[in-house]
């Protein structure tokens, strides 16, 4: 496994330009996650790193050396499509054979029993490499096609929404599995989806992309805790942060058409006149005593916690609480917000950053 | 308004039993949600209430009258389908009138009911634009805004949120719900998305294999699920499952752990396999709470970050399937860590391992 980097990545297609001024170092090791919207760069930055497109500008480096020169087959790196494309009539030992066959290695076959049979245990398909994979399951079929990267052994994994075609209960299973697979083999692996979700559970660091830009490179905690512009904000989380306009005035802000007043931001910058206000739903918290009041204007129970839409004037707050409630559409809810939770925005998306979070270094 | 009756309504498509026998009434004003994977007869039932789908056996009343046979149009019932299906060349106004010209109304209603409805889905602003130019939520409302306006007995609609990405179906979700709330219009509504389905229903009808396995409000289908597959379909990720051996007031899970039946299950489960045998527990992953000295023990898969929470995936000896724990996001152990955990009495459920049926107890009200 390899650590691998990209140095001012800059790719242009006829019409668009793809990827502008990149710049990230995937650690020996780590599971890297692009995060972004569709036409974001994700998969062409995935294929420079591929070689199989070749960037304008800039470098891609693999410990240490530049591999610009070098054709897709010398990169020695392993994909894991969106599509498993899997030969239906072999078995899924031949399907996991093939790359290690493949006149370029021709491994010994001791070698490729060695490295399938330890492959299929991390991937507990053991029992189904006499099988066709016309007859395997989705889940299983994806996990033939995870395994046929992993007997490579690669510098690095390429995963491209390997589990966006998959239902949503197929998907949480496989997640764990990766999830499980990378905590325990530690492999290098680049992995791009454009849901939030799987970003957050499975990354080890996430860089969020927009526009063929990289916006923000952080841990999930950084990413959801400590957003670095408006965009990031209200790609993670669910449901959606609460974004409130705001006027600043001697130390409170008033929020735009509603009766909520809350702490300015103590930061070392100053402070605008005119401000974003974000509030994560789950730190709006009902409270037959808090300060705030607004009223309930619809009511979401999803199981394991509900969604209140509180109206407060003219916006509407969202909260989340754990477990089912009792309150009516209608009722007045009364909340609190803890000032420590609050993000801040300028108009034009920027975060500002609170002294405390200068002080208390990112983990 | 209108109250929706299923008598014995049955169809078959030659030998296949889309839906099988079905009794349902969905009462005036309510919101019903029809559930279930892609197969299961959801659409098929809708389509027989419009009459767009023909009933092979049985009855279907709209406010107590017969319309088994009448024909679609006869049952002043409106349609809202995934594909918003509007008229190109027509402006946004034009293609919410159409209904109403096509039913010969004057243009000072036309114009009344027109302007009533894009003020309730705040789309004044676009009723002079064609749609070729709207986004797909503004589509959506458009279309619904075209249904709304012929003032309809019910509205029925085929997973009308399907096309959208995630992010306006969670904003277009809270909007029907609300528009719902103003109008109390009796709806039924189909889709494969449970979240949709908990979020929106007044009661969930839960479907599988052409039949009903579960009709109840959300909080009954997901903490009283009448058998494994509801308890399995409903929630995200769905119920946790554990089996093991029943003797003597106590679940003997396969690794050695043991489970101590709440006093308020004892009877129901000892009466429900005559005496001890196989069993599973069902449990919510917020159920469970981690303790050093919890009576089932476990080791760390996985972990998961969900933004405000953590989930936790353990792996259990002797079970096919791991169960998730919902904890605080501050809890973190390394992968293979053993870790013990209790559940919430009041929140365990039993299943008959040969049925897949929940065990029932009687309730005792005070």
């Amino acid at each position: 496994m390899s650590n691998v980097a990209l140095q001012n990545v800059t790719k242009r297609f006829k019409h668009v330009v793809a990827m502008r001024d990149v710049s990230f170092d995937i650690k020996d090791g780590e599971f890297f996650v692009l995060l972004g919207p569709t036409g974001a760069g994700k998969t062409t930055t995935l294929r420079v790193i591929a070689g199989l497109e070749q960037q304008d500008e800039g470098s891609v480096i693999f410990d240490g050396e530049a591999v610009d020169a070098l054709s897709p087959a010398d990169r020695d790196v392993a994909f894991v499509f969106q599509q498993y494309s899997l030969y239906p009539n072999m078995s899924v030992y031949d399907n996991l054979a093939f790359p290690l066959r493949s006149p370029m290695r021709q491994l010994p076959e001791p070698e490729i029993k060695r490295r399938i049979e330890d492959a299929a245990e991390k991937l507990r398909i053991s029992h189904l490499l006499t099988r066709k994979t016309a007859r395997l399951s989705g889940g299983e079929m994806q996990r033939v096609s995870i395994g046929r990267a992993i007997v490579r052994e690669p510098r690095i994994f390429l995963m491209d929404e390997p589990l966006s075609n998959l239902d949503a209960k197929l998907r949480e299973s496989l997640r764990v599995e990766l999830e499980h697979l990378q905590r325990t083999q530690g492999s290098t692996t680049l992995f791009v989806t454009h849901d939030q979700i799987e970003a957050l559970t499975l990354a080890d660091r996430i860089a969020v992309m927009r526009e063929g830009r990289v916006v923000q490179i952080g841990t999930p905690e950084d990413i959801y805790d400590r957003p670095a512009t408006l965009f990031v904000a209200q790609l993670v989380g669910t449901p959606h942060i609460n974004l409130l306009n705001a006027m600043h005035e001697n130390g409170t802000l008033q929020v735009a058409n509603a009766d909520l007043h809350l702490p300015a931001p103590t930061t070392g910058e100053t402070v605008p006149d005119k401000l974003v206000l974000g509030i994560r739903p789950e730190d709006v918290h009902p409270d037959p005593e808090g300060a705030f009041a607004g009223q309930l204007a619809l009511l979401e129970p999803l199981g394991s916690e509900t969604i209140l839409h509180i109206k407060i004037g003219g916006p509407t707050l969202l909260s989340v609480v754990p477990g089912l409630l009792s309150a009516r559409v209608g009722d007045t809810v009364r909340f609190n917000v803890a000032p420590e939770s609050l993000h801040y925005f300028t108009r034009e998306g920027r975060r500002i950053s609170a002294v405390t979070e200068v002080a208390v270094p990112v983990q | 308004m209108a109250t929706i009756e299923f008598r014995d309504v049955e169809k078959r498509f030659g030998a296949f039993q889309a839906v099988k026998p079905m009794n349902l009434t969905i009462q005036d004003g309510e919101f019903v949600v029809l559930l279930g994977p892609s197969g299961c007869g959801k659409t098929t039932t809708l389509r027989m209430i419009s009459g767009l789908e023909s009933v092979s056996t049985g009855t279907i009343l709209l406010d107590g009258r017969d319309v088994t046979w009448a024909h679609p149009s006869a049952r002043d019932i409106a349609f809202v389908f995934q594909f918003f299906a509007l008229y190109p060349h027509m402006t946004v106004r034009e293609n919410i009138a159409f209904p109403l010209q096509a039913q010969g109304e004057s243009k000072e209603l036309i114009q009344q009911r027109v302007g009533e409805v894009s003020r309730l889905l705040q789309i004044e602003p676009l009723l002079g634009i064609r749609p070729g130019s709207l986004s797909g939520g503004d589509r959506q409302r458009v279309a619904l805004a075209r249904a709304l306006v012929r003032r309809p007995a019910a509205f029925l609609m085929d997973e009308p949120l399907g096309a959208l990405d995630a992010e306006f179906r969670a904003v277009m979700r809270a909007e029907i719900k609300q528009l719902h709330l103003d109008q109390h219009a009796t709806t039924v509504y189909v889709t494969h998305d449970q979240i949709e389905a908990m979020a929106m229903g007044d009661r969930i009808v839960v479907m599988s294999n052409s039949e009903i396995q579960q009709v109840g409000t959300p909080a009954e289908v997901y903490y009283n699920p009448s058998n494994l597959f509801v308890a399995r379909f409903i929630g995200s990720p769905g119920m946790n499952l554990l089996k093991g051996q029943y003797a003597d007031g106590v679940v003997n899970l396969p690794g050695g752990g043991q489970y101590r039946v709440p006093a308020e299950w004892e009877g129901a489960v000892r009466q429900a396999l005559g005496g001890s045998g196989e069993v599973v527990m069902g449990f919510r992953p917020e159920a469970a709470r981690l303790s050093a000295d919890g009576s089932i023990g476990a080791e760390l898969y996985a972990d998961e970050l969900h933004g405000a929470y953590t989930m936790l995936y353990l792996s259990l000896d002797g079970q096919p399937e791991g169960v998730y724990v919902r904890t605080d996001r501050k809890v973190k152990y390394p992968i293979g860590t053993p870790i013990r955990f209790d559940l919430d009495p009041a929140m365990v459920r039993f299943f008959r391992t040969d049925t897949e049926k929940a065990i029932q107890r009687e309730v005792v009200t005070a």
